[in-house]
């Protein structure tokens, strides 16, 4: 079976998110002055095959784990998986 | 009387840019340097080696996180544990955070500029291959050149590294003294290079290897490059 599974990788909290804030800075600029924070982060979609949605899951949290983020400084989440 | 040269390799990564100049460098203090490529098997037996700046792979995902994952990588990891002298500049040092043999990790600029220009850097500890021969409270004379050289780390592991004296250097101004208007990047408490635990592996964000020929502006990675020298010819 065929999987389209979604990775959102986002900085830890704590941590500065210099892309954040400029997003932030420019938004204010064009007017939106009534937002509080932005944060900047990463979306990744990936087409695997796999036995069912949990192994494709499994995997792709691996995959997170040691290349897709950088645990020291990221977190991610796998947002919803569709078959293919 | 005849010295020995001590063999230091370069690694190419698809995307490096100052190979050349590092292999420039040691050669002109007096090193052999020896071209490595990222598919290389292993290190051709060389008694150390560099890790160098530039953009690997584009930078893509994270800076150094696909590097991290190129064969010559595993020849680099095995020579860090049997105690070889790792030297990682820029993109070098972001490749040796990614992979785990240094700690902590380097995100874009706080500016969010890229910055280049000639920073001071004092000397925290003598505990790194490319400090050995210099004093705590050195002050030296590097350029720098990179968008994402803010170091970072969780808070726990901030205080480990503090207390276990990993900081190697730290940004500072012509005096030495530690402030927030000489900290290029934003990086955490100045922090411009660390080690490992065990001292045989070091990373910073300046670059020595641009900062050895007095026709082309400061000399202050001259003696950097010439510990990692002395640490290297230790090993033939």
């Amino acid at each position: 079976m065929t999987f389209v599974v979604e990775v959102l990788v986002t900085l830890k909290a704590g941590l500065s998110d210099p892309q954040g804030k400029a997003v932030e800075g420019a938004l204010s600029t064009l007017g939106w002055s009534n937002v509080r924070e932005v944060n900047v982060g990463k979306h990744i979609r990936l087409v695997l095959d796999a036995d069912d949605e949990p192994a494709a899951r499994a995997q792709v949290g691996e995959m997170a784990t040691r290349l897709l983020s950088n645990p020291v400084i990221e977190d991610f989440r796998i947002l919803e998986t569709e078959e293919a | 009387m005849t010295f020995g040269r001590p063999r230091v390799g370069v690694i190419t990564f698809p995307g490096s840019l100052d190979d050349r100049d590092a292999i420039r460098a040691v050669d002109m203090m007096g090193g052999e340097p020896v071209p490595l490529w990222h598919a290389d098997d292993d290190l051709h037996g060389v008694d150390a080696v560099i890790l160098p700046g530039g953009f690997s792979y584009g930078d893509y995902l994270r800076t150094g996180a696909i590097a991290r994952f190129a064969r010559v990588m595993d020849g680099v990891r095995a020579f860090a544990e049997h105690g070889g002298p790792v030297l990682g500049i820029c993109n070098g040092f972001q490749v040796l955070c990614e992979s785990g043999l240094l700690p902590g990790a380097l995100i874009r600029n706080r500016s969010l500029r890229f910055v280049c220009r000639e920073v001071h850097l004092r000397v925290e500890t003598t505990q790194s291959p490319i400090t050995a021969d210099l004093t705590p409270g050195e002050v030296l004379d590097i350029p720098v050149k990179h968008g994402e050289g803010q170091y970072v780390s969780a808070a726990d592991d901030l205080a480990r590294l503090e207390a276990e004296g990993l900081v190697v250097f730290r940004y500072c101004a012509p005096d030495g003294t530690i402030d927030e208007s000489h900290n290029p990047n934003g990086s955490m408490n100045g922090i411009a290079g660390v080690r490992n635990t065990a001292g045989n592996v070091v990373g910073l964000m300046p670059h020595p290897e641009h900062a050895v020929d007095p026709d082309v502006g400061a000399t202050g990675g001259q003696p950097l490059l010439a510990s990692l020298l002395t640490q290297a010819l230790a090993r033939t």
